[in-house]
C-alpha cells in the first residue's frame, strides 16, 4: 500500500498534522510519576559519600559512627560491592585504540575525580542515609592530578591510570585528498582557534532510580529515569550476574534528558548492587551537587583550524586539529571517544569540496567523564566549520550567504560521499538557505544593522548551516560489540472494543513520542488517535529496541510503528472480508469502521468485529487467521545514518560598553524529512535551540587546577532562562528518506547542533568594524571586553 | 543534622482545602512535606535551593519555594499545589493553554510554572511578552525553549480579559 503523505484529503491522515500529545493533561495536572513519585513497601534510600579529592588513595573507611546514626541499615564500601558486581571497560572495536581501565560501581582503592562514589549508606529515609554519610570517615592520601588538557600527554605529566602507559584515550586521523597540496594553490587561507566550553545537562529531574530484587522470583525490578531501557536490562543482568530475562527495567515519565540518561552511572549500578545484596527496594535520587559532579559532561573542546579558498570563494579544504579531555574514564557502554569522532566525521559537512584533514586526541583527566550529550559533536563541528567559512567570507569581502551558496552541495547532486566520508543521501541546503533568506527578510535586516550602527548601536547576523546525524544503524555502536540496538519494534493489537494498543520499544522522554505513535498507528490502522494507547518504557512488555538516542525515536521507532499498523489492518481486512463476504482488497478502515473503499460506504463498526473474533469466533471459517496484533521491527540498512540538513541565523546586539550581548532573534530552518506533528518538530527544535544558545552565552562547568569543581549549583551554573531567550521563527523543508515507507529522519538535535555557531557568527559580525573577535565559548560579557581590548589581556 | 531538626513540630494546616495535622521534623522542607506526607507529588524538587522554581506551591496567596520552607513554617496556613489547582478548576484555561500549544516537554517544571504563571495572570490585563519572560525567570525549563509557555501564558490572559484576536 503506498500511502500519498502528501495529499491532505486522504483518509485518516493524521501523519503531518498537530495532534495533542496523550500524556500532556496529566502532567499539566501534577499526575506525572517520575521515579521519585514511587514508593514501594520496604523501600529504603541509598546516600553516597564521594570523593573530595580528584586523585586519591583510599587508606582507609570507618564506619562505625555512620552506622550507629538512627535508620541507617547498611553501608557499603567499594570492596562489598566488587564482590558482587563485576567492574565495565567502555571500548568500542571500531573505534580502533580506544582505551579505558576497568570501573567499578564505586572506587576500590582509588578515587579519579572529585564526586566519584566511595561509600554507600543505606537508612530508612534519605534524611538518615545523608546524616550518616557525613559521618563516614575516609582516610585519603592524595595523588598528582592530571586536569589541563594540552598538557595531559606531556612527558612529565602524571600518568593517570598507570597500566593504560600514557593518557591518551583515543586518536584518530580523518583524511582525504591532497591537503598541503590544496592548501600550496589557496588564494587565502584563514586558521583559527575555537573553543567549546565543558557543559552538563541540567535535567530538572535528577538522575533518578528505584530497584527491586525480588529473590523469591529470582526478579530484579528497575524503575529507571533512562532513555534506554532494554541496554539497562543488559547492563544489569551482565555486571550483577543475573540472566537477561531476570532484570525488568520500567522507565515510567522522566523529568528531561538530552542525552543525560542514557549512561550507565557507576551509582545507579550501585543502587540494583545494594538492592541485590538487601533482597529489597533502593532508591537513589541525585542532589543536585551530586548532578553536577556526576551526570556526564560534554563539549571540552579545543582547536586548531584552517580553511583554504580560491578567490571566488570556493572551499578548497578544511584542516582540523581537535583535542578533549573526558575525565576520568570512557564512559559505559557508548564510551566518550564518539564525540571527538563526531567531531572530524562532521567538520565541512554543507560543502562540496575535495580535501580534509581532521585530527582528534581524546586524553584523560581528573574530572567528571564526558560522554554524548543532546547533539554530539556537532554544535562543535559546526562552529569550527561554519567559523571559519565567515572568516573566509570576511578576508574575501564576501557576503555570508553568498560564500555558502558558492560551496553547499547542490540539492540534485545527491546521493554524495562527502570527504570525511559521510553517505548523504538527499539533502536541501540550497533551498532551505533560500527559505531561511525569505523568513528572515535578510536584506531588510541588513539594512536595519546599517540604520543602527550609525546610531553607535553595534548588531550582528550570523548564518550557520548545519548536517545533522539521525537514524543510526549498527554501525554507531552495534559494529563495536555493543549490546545497543539500532532496531526497533512495535507491537499493534486490536482489543475487543475496536480500540488499539501500541507497544514499542522507543521512549518519552517529553518529545512527544506517544503522539507520534499514535499518529503513526491511526493513520496505517484506519483509527482516530484517540482510540491509540500507546505503552513504552517496560523491557518485559515492549518488543526490544534502542531506546531514545540519536534522533532516532521517530525514523526508527515510527517506521516500525507503521508496518505494524498497516499489518493489523491486513489482519482485520482479512477477517472482515470473509464475515462480510466482500473482497479484501476492496476494503478499507477509516476511523474505526470498515468501509468499501471505493465509495466509503460503511460495512461494519471495529468494535463489531472484535465482539465476534473475540467471542463469537465459533462462527468464523474455522481456518481464518484471526490473530488482531502484528509485529513489526526495522532497522535501517542502505545508510550508517540518515542525515538531515538545514540552517540557523541569529540577530544579535552587543553592547560594546558592557560586553554583553542581546539576542534578537533566531531562525531556523531545518529539513527533517517527514514530518509528523508539526508542533512537536517545531518544539524540539525551539527546545534544542535554547540548549545551543545556553552553550554560546553561559555554560562552562568550571574547575581549579586541583580539578575541583568551582560551580555546582544552579545559582553558578547558568542556564537560559526565560528573559534572556528570543523568539524563534522556525520553517522547514521536507526531503524524505527513501529508506523508510514513512521517510522520517530525526529532528531533536538539529536547534543545538547549529544555534552556538549562528550567534558566534552574529557576535563577530558586530564586532568586525572594531577588529574584534571572539571563538571561545561561552560569550560572556569578559570575553567580548576582551577581544574589544576594554579589558587587558 | 543537629539534634534540634531532629525534633518534631506538630502542625495544623489546610492543604488544597482539606484539613491536615501533622507532626514534622523541624528540618523538613515543604515540598519534601508535601511529596512523602501527603502524597502530593505534583511539585517536584529539582535544585533545592530556590533557584529553578520546580517547587513552586501557592501558600496563603503567596507563591512560595517548597523547597526554601521549612514545614514546621506552614502551621495555620492554607496551601494549594497543582493538584487542588486542577481538582477545583482554578486554572483549567492555563492547563487546557499548556496542553494545546505544547509548553510542556518532560512536564518536570510544568507544575511550579503554573503556580508562578498564575500569580502573573490574577494581576490581571495582557503582560507584554517581556514582562511574561521576566515573571518566568525564577521558573527554568531545560527543554522547551520557553517560547511556547509565553504564547501559552499570552493567550490565557488574552481569553480572560476578552481581548482574544485569534
Ligand atoms: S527545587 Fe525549589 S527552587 Fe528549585
Ligand atoms: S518541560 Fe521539561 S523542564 Fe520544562
Amino acid at each position: 500500500m503506498s500511502v500519498q503523505f502528501g495529499n491532505p484529503d486522504r483518509p485518516n491522515s493524521y501523519i503531518g498534522k498537530t495532534v495533542p500529545r496523550p500524556n500532556a493533561a496529566r502532567l499539566v495536572e501534577g499526575r506525572g510519576k517520575y521515579v521519585d513519585d514511587i514508593v514501594l513497601p520496604r523501600m529504603v534510600h541509598v546516600a553516597f559519600v564521594r570523593s573530595p579529592f580528584a586523585h586519591a588513595k583510599i587508606q582507609g573507611i570507618e564506619t562505625v559512627d555512620a552506622a550507629s546514626v538512627k535508620g541507617v541499615l547498611r553501608v557499603f564500601t567499594g570492596a562489598d560491592l566488587a564482590e558482587v558486581c563485576t567492574p565495565w571497560v567502555a571500548v568500542l572495536a571500531h573505534l580502533k585504540g580506544l582505551k579505558s581501565p576497568p570501573e567499578h560501581p564505586m572506587a576500590v582503592d582509588r578515587a579519579c575525580w572529585v564526586g566519584e562514589p566511595v561509600v554507600a549508606v543505606v537508612a530508612t529515609s534519605r534524611a538518615a542515609a545523608e546524616d550518616a554519610a557525613e559521618l563516614v570517615d575516609v582516610d585519603y592520601e592524595q595523588l598528582p592530578v592530571v586536569t589541563d588538557m594540552m598538557t595531559a600527554l606531556d612527558k612529565d605529566t602524571p600518568v593517570l591510570h598507570p597500566e593504560m602507559g600514557d593518557n591518551l584515550a583515543f586518536q584518530r586521523v580523518n583524511e582525504e585528498g591532497d591537503l598541503d597540496a590544496a592548501f600550496a594553490g589557496a588564494h587565502k587561507i584563514v586558521s583559527a582557534q575555537f573553543s567549546t566550553a565543558r557543559h552538563t545537562g541540567v535535567t530538572l529531574e535528577p538522575r533518578s532510580i528505584l530497584v527491586d530484587w525480588n529473590p523469591a522470583e529470582t526478579q530484579m525490578t528497575a524503575y529507571h529515569a533512562t532513555q534506554a531501557p532494554h541496554m539497562m536490562q543488559t547492563v544489569l543482568a551482565k555486571h550483577l550476574d543475573l540472566p537477561e530475562s531476570r532484570v525488568r527495567v520500567i522507565c515510567g515519565d522522566v523529568g528531561g534528558s538530552y542525552g543525560i540518561k542514557v549512561h550507565v552511572y557507576p551509582d545507579e549500578v550501585a543502587t540494583a548492587a545494594i538492592a541485590k545484596i538487601m533482597g529489597r527496594p533502593v532508591k537513589f535520587i541525585a542532589d543536585r551537587l551530586e548532578s553536577f559532579t556526576t551526570d556526564i559532561h560534554a563539549r571540552d573542546h579545543k582547536i586548531d583550524a584552517k580553511i583554504a579558498v580560491d578567490k571566488d570563494g570556493k572551499i578548497l579544504g578544511f584542516d582540523v586539529d581537535d583535542w578533549t579531555a573526558i575525565g576520568a574514564y570512557s564512559v559505559y557502554p557508548r564510551t566518550s571517544a564518539i564525540e571527538g569522532n563526531q567531531v572530524i566525521n562532521l567538520c565541512g559537512g554543507p560543502y562540496d569540496f575535495a580535501d580534509y584533514r581532521a585530527k582528534t586526541t581524546v586524553v584523560f583527566q581528573n574530572k567528571t567523564p564526558t560522554c554524548q550529550y543532546r547533539a554530539v559533536g556537532h554544535p562543535i563541528a559546526v562552529a569550527i566549520t561554519e567559523g571559519l567559512v565567515d572568516m573566509a567570507a570576511a578576508e574575501l569581502g564576501m557576503d555570508p550567504i553568498e560564500i555558502r551558496r558558492r560551496n553547499m552541495y547542490a540539492d540534485d547532486a545527491y546521493p554524495v560521499t562527502s570527504p570525511a566520508k559521510m553517505r548523504f543521501e538527499g539533502l536541501s541546503h540550497h533551498q532551505s538557505m533560500d527559505k531561511l533568506v525569505g523568513l528572515m527578510d535578510y536584506d531588510a535586516l541588513r539594512a536595519d544593522q546599517a540604520a543602527a550602527r550609525e546610531k553607535g548601536i553595534h548588531r550582528g547576523i550570523g548564518i550557520a548551516t548545519f548536517i545533522e546525524l539521525t537514524n543510526p544503524s549498527p554501525f554507531m555502536y552495534g559494529i563495536g560489540g555493543a549490546r545497543i540496538s539500532a532496531q526497533d519494534g512495535c507491537t499493534v493489537r486490536m482489543d475487543p472494543d475496536g480500540s488499539i494498543v501500541a507497544l514499542s520499544g522507543v521512549t518519552e522522554q517529553g518529545q512527544g513520542t506517544e503522539a507520534m505513535l499514535s499518529q503513526i498507528v491511526a493513520e496505517s490502522v484506519g483509527v482516530l488517535p484517540s482510540k491509540v494507547r500507546v505503552i513504552t518504557g517496560d523491557t518485559q512488555v515492549t518488543p526490544y529496541g534502542g531506546g531514545t538516542w540519536a534522533s532516532r525515536g521517530a525514523g526508527i521507532g515510527g517506521e516500525a510503528a507503521l508496518r505494524a499498523g498497516r499489518a493489523l489492518r491486513d489482519s482485520i481486512l482479512e477477517v472482515a472480508a470473509a464475515m462480510l463476504q466482500a473482497d479484501q482488497s476492496n476494503l478499507d478502515i477509516r476511523d474505526g469502521e470498515v468501509v468499501d473503499s471505493e465509495s466509503g460506504t460503511a460495512r461494519m463498526p471495529l468494535e463489531e468485529l472484535g465482539r465476534i473474533v473475540y467471542f463469537r469466533g465459533d462462527t468464523l471459517p474455522e481456518d481464518l487467521p484471526r490473530e488482531l496484533v502484528q509485529t513489526r521491527h526495522y532497522i535501517t540498512s542502505e545508510y550508517p545514518f540518515a542525515f538531515t540538513n538545514g540552517v540557523q541565523a541569529s540577530y544579535v546586539e552587543v553592547d560594546t560598553d558592557t560586553g554583553e550581548v542581546k539576542l534578537l532573534k533566531h531562525w531556523c530552518v531545518e529539513d527533517c524529512g517527514r514530518i509528523i506533528n508539526p508542533q512537536l518538530v517545531d518544539e524540539q527544535i525551539r527546545g534544542g535551540i535554547v540548549q545551543g544558545l545556553g552553550g554560546a552565552l553561559f555554560e562552562e562547568v568550571h574547575y581549579d587546577e586541583d580539578g575541583q569543581l568551582l560551580n555546582g549549583s544552579m545559582a553558578d551554573y547558568l542556564v537560559p532562562m526565560a528573559a534572556e531567550m528570543p523568539d524563534m521563527i522556525i520553517g522547514h523543508v521536507e526531503t524524505p528518506t527513501k529508506e523508510s515507507a514513512l521517510g522520517a529522519k530525526g529532528a531533536g538535535e538539529a536547534g543545538t547542533a547549529g544555534a552556538p555557531a549562528a550567534v558566534m557568527n552574529a557576535i563577530n559580525d558586530a564586532l568586525r568594524p572594531m577588529g574584534a573577535q571572539v571563538s571561545a565559548m561561552p560569550f560572556t560579557p569578559e570575553r567580548i571586553l576582551r577581544a574589544l581590548g576594554t579589558i587587558e589581556e | 543534622m543537629s539534634e534540634m531538626f531532629r525534633d518534631k513540630v506538630e502542625i495544623d494546616l489546610t492543604v488544597n482545602g482539606e484539613a491536615v495535622q501533622a507532626r514534622v521534623p523541624a528540618g523538613q522542607h515543604a515540598v519534601d512535606f508535601l511529596r512523602q506526607e501527603l502524597g502530593l507529588t505534583g511539585a517536584h524538587a529539582s535544585c533545592e535551593h530556590g533557584v529553578c522554581g520546580a517547587c513552586t506551591i501557592r501558600v496563603d496567596g503567596e507563591t512560595v519555594r517548597g523547597c526554601l520552607t521549612l514545614a514546621a513554617q506552614l502551621d495555620g496556613a492554607d496551601i494549594w499545589t497543582v493538584e487542588g489547582l486542577s481538582d477545583t478548576d482554578a486554572i483549567r484555561d492555563l492547563q487546557d493553554a499548556f496542553v494545546a500549544r505544547n509548553a510542556l516537554q518532560c512536564g518536570f517544571c510544568t507544575p511550579g510554572m503554573l503556580v508562578a504563571v498564575e500569580e502573573l495572570l490574577a494581576k490581571g490585563g495582557v503582560p507584554d511578552r517581556a514582562v511574561i519572560r521576566e515573571h518566568l525567570s525564577g521558573n527554568y525549563c531545560r527543554c522547551t525553549g520557553y517560547e511556547a509557555i509565553v504564547d501559552a501564558v499570552e493567550s490565557v490572559a488574552q481569553k480572560r480579559t476578552g481581548k482574544v484576536t485569534s
